[in-house]
């Protein structure tokens, strides 16, 4: 089997296995971030200690999830150039310097302040943390903004010349680069598919320590905010999603026929294919279940409207439609099922039995993770429906990569896979375990054994006096660090 | 002046400052070993856990920079070294990682630590073997690299290797010595000398070796009436060697660390004075390599608005952590 890889594939798998990974970690830590602004805002607001210890509670988290972010992130920005030179020296002039803008307004943000968000509570005193707690929380967004910048660039370039050199050059105007067509919608859907990704963990974690004590004040709380973001922003982002496909339509139409599965054409109305099973060689999604002229009716509000479909494509600028076909449904399905939850949850918060709902919380763990694969899916259905392009409808993927061989690909790729299996893996089960210790009152922050920077002198007094306590003292009941 | 001249500056400054400030961090990491476990490994860890993720910040300004500005030396130079890169990327996840598994899981400390100094120094060496590949040269045909795999493995990349893992560990027992007091202090004081011996050491290596290594970077040197212009960074570097040694053995605070960064400061302008004015040596120049104009506009609006932004934080995140590690904890 390996003889048929060629480098060029390896490369794409390398690619695609790395980015994958490293996105888990943003799609968490975005929301996470927001989340622990929340609640520290709530904690200076109130006073209630319900909201410190619950930020300290995801604090840990947050820090193990940010470390995996920032490591697989480093590789991404080296990876253009190291597999990817022949795009790099062209698109450079133009998605260089947004790059460089995430550097300089986001990365150092976050990095800067994220030592003084995780042990430095003691030192700057409440509001200098809090403060560093939104600039880590708005670093996070600002990068964010300039990366899918970049990517939906890549999607629908706009803005830009051929130099003689033979690379992109930037046109008269970098508004038209940076908030090129596909932009707004990527952004906000992204933005939000993160937001639901950490409200859904957050709910799943609620919900697993509400099955073991549906008392637990901690457990009731986190439950609750994450299902008023279940309920409120699900139907917001499948609303983006909508006009981010409608979007897409109108600029990578060959990306939505391959979602939508239409290898002909419906000059009278095309059908909604719920499910088939799409086989390329034949042009045809076999055992297809559909609906007539619904496809029509969603895309273009009218029953009857035509619909062009890949056989209007030649063969050699189809994206694979396999796989943005499921990946799209995948993503979808996923969507509607986070839905049926929050409505779930403001059925059971209307009728005052939020916390007593042992299969609403049940499907809340299940859901847990739901987040993270509908960001894969969807991703995967961008980013595969427009192939064959790396720069759409101008740089082939195929004539972007490095001049690397084979089997220098290979091993670089065996060891990314041995390395972000063990070491993510390892990272992944010690937040689970965290996840698994139930929140409680008089939470401790991130402790670094016996000595360190966060640590002051014990003579501050005890949670039950200061619920605004600090992490390492003396408490009523004394615990032993959390791992 | 010149927009390509600016931003090679530009880029030489970031990369200067992800060595100095990533640099102690790596150092600590390959001397890790050295210390023991418990109070003395708690206390060297914890000096620099609040501020490694924004030092190691200035490695993708490096890199990113690069891609922005010089975007087809950042095309051939990472392909050319490509082993090198992805054993640096991947050096760096298990650093990374370590700062925050070695505190989960104490049963599995001392694997997190060799993780740590393992990741660290394959770092380092790395990015010091990258260094010598460039300087050496690389083979641009047709805008790609066009050498074959091994050209970056050679007996002065090696050294340029060793050079940067020793400077490195200069810089980190230096800052130990800076940020620990007692008996802890004293061995890093230990550390740090021989630490400096090796990196003054091998930097004169390396600074004869590039003289050997090609026509164009001895005219650099020694060809007059330049010399009169860089005969005193040689000149300087001894001085600042000795005062650092002499620092080493004496100071009680942050003293020796500013005179290595002094040292690789010199070292840096050394490099620069070399290679000028290529990125890519022997057929690349800034200006071949250059983005275009309306690039370099508008990257150095960003850099002219953030980066003071960016240097006032880091140095309050850094003011905020001031002092030795652990005092207040131990009065």
């Amino acid at each position: 089997m390996l003889e048929n890889l060629d480098a060029l594939l390896l490369a794409r798998i390398q690619f695609a296995f790395t980015v994958s990974f490293h996105f888990f970690f943003p799609a968490f830590s975005i929301g996470l971030a927001s989340y622990l602004a929340v609640l520290e805002g709530l904690w200076l607001k109130t006073g209630k200690s319900v909201y410190l210890d619950l930020f300290k509670y995801w604090l840990k988290i947050f820090a193990i999830a940010f470390a995996m972010g920032v490591v697989s992130g480093i590789v991404m920005s080296y990876q253009f150039g190291t597999n990817w030179s022949v795009f790099s020296d062209k698109a450079g002039p133009v998605i260089g310097p947004l790059m460089a803008y995430e550097v300089l307004t986001a990365f150092f943000l976050e990095a800067g302040f994220l030592g003084v968000m995780l042990f430095g509570m003691n030192k700057v005193g409440k509001k200098l943390h809090f403060a560093a707690t939104l600039m880590v929380a708005l670093g996070t967004f600002v990068s964010a903004f300039w990366i899918l910048s970049v990517n939906s660039w890549m999607q629908t370039p706009t803005g830009y010349f051929i130099g003689e050199n033979g690379q992109f050059m930037p046109g008269d105007s970098w508004w038209d680069i940076v908030f090129n067509p596909s932009f707004p919608y990527r952004l906000v859907h992204t933005v939000m598919a993160a937001y639901l990704t950490t409200a859904f963990v957050v709910g799943a974690v609620g919900a697993w320590h509400l099955l073991k004590d549906r008392a637990n004040p901690h457990a009731r709380k986190m439950f609750s905010m994450a299902m008023w973001m279940a309920a409120i922003v699900t139907p917001l982002q499948i609303f983006a999603g909508d006009m981010h496909g409608l979007n897409t339509l109108e600029h990578q139409p060959a990306k939505v026929m391959a979602m939508e599965g239409h290898y002909q054409s419906y000059p009278e109305g095309a059908p909604l294919i719920l499910f088939g099973i799409p086989d390329s060689e034949a042009k045809t999604v076999r055992y297809a279940i559909e609906i007539p002229k619904a496809s029509s009716l969603i895309l273009k509000h009218d029953l009857n409207a035509p619909m062009a479909g890949l056989d209007t494509i030649p063969d050699d600028e189809e994206p694979p439609v396999g796989t943005v076909f499921w990946s799209f449904r995948v993503m979808v399905g996923i969507g509607f099922a986070m839905l049926g939850v929050g409505l779930w949850s403001l059925w059971g918060r209307v009728r005052g039995r939020l916390y007593e709902m042992p299969w609403l919380h049940r499907a809340a763990v299940l859901m847990g993770p739901s987040g993270f694969a509908a960001v894969l899916a969807g991703w995967i259905t961008t980013e595969v429906g427009r192939q064959p392009y790396v720069i759409y409808g101008v740089l082939r993927t195929a004539d972007a990569a490095s001049p690397l061989d084979a089997p220098a690909v290979a091993a670089s790729l065996l060891a990314f896979v041995l390395v972000y299996f063990t070491v993510f893996g390892i990272g992944v089960w010690y937040i689970l375990k965290l996840m698994g210790k139930a929140p409680h009152a008089g939470e401790y922050g991130v402790k670094r054994g016996d000595v360190g920077p966060i640590r002051t002198a014990g003579i501050t007094p005890g949670p039950t006096q200061n619920p605004g306590g600090e992490e390492t003292l003396p408490s009523a009941k004394p615990e032993k660090e959390p791992v | 002046m010149d927009l390509t001249v600016i931003w090679a500056f530009i880029i030489a400054f970031a990369v200067f400052a992800y060595v100095v400030m990533d640099g102690f961090d790596l150092g600590i990491g390959i001397l890790f070993p050295t210390f023991s476990a418990g109070r003395e490994r708690d206390r060297a860890m914890n000096s620099i856990a609040p501020v490694w993720d924004g030092n190691e910040t200035w490695l993708v300004l490096g890199g990113g920079g690069l891609f922005a500005a010089f975007p087809l030396a950042y095309a051939v130079i990472l392909p050319a070294t490509y082993p090198l890169i992805i054993a640096m990327l991947l050096g760096l996840v298990f650093r990374g990682v370590a700062f925050e598994y070695r505190w989960r899981d104490p049963a599995h400390q001392r694997f997190w630590d060799i993780a740590f100094t393992g990741g660290s120094f394959v770092a380092a060496f790395a990015q010091g073997m990258t260094l010598g590949a460039l300087l050496q040269g690389i083979e641009v045909v047709d805008r790609a690299y066009a050498g074959s795999w091994w050209d970056w493995l050679t007996p002065y990349t090696l050294l340029t290797g060793l050079g940067t893992v020793a400077g490195y560990a200069l810089l980190g027992s230096t800052w130990l010595i800076w940020k620990l007091d007692g008996a802890e202090q004293d061995h890093a004081r230990k550390l740090a000398i021989w630490a400096g011996g090796a990196t003054i050491v091998l930097m004169g290596a390396v600074s004869l070796y590039n003289i050997a290594l090609n026509e164009e970077y001895a005219s650099h040197w020694l060809t007059a009436p330049q010399i009169y212009w860089v005969a005193p960074v040689p000149i300087v570097t001894a001085v600042v060697s000795l005062s650092l040694l002499h620092g080493i053995l004496n100071a009680r605070n942050s003293k020796p660390f500013w005179l290595a960064i002094a040292l690789f400061f010199l070292g840096m302008s050394g490099l620069g004075v070399t290679i000028w004015p290529y990125v890519v040596p022997p057929g690349l120049t800034i200006w071949d390599a250059a983005a275009p104009e309306r690039s370099q506009i508008f990257m150095l609006v960003g850099v002219a608005v953030t980066m003071p932004l960016i240097i006032a934080y880091t140095v309050w995140a850094y003011w905020v952590f001031r002092g030795k590690v652990a005092d207040e904890g131990y009065h």
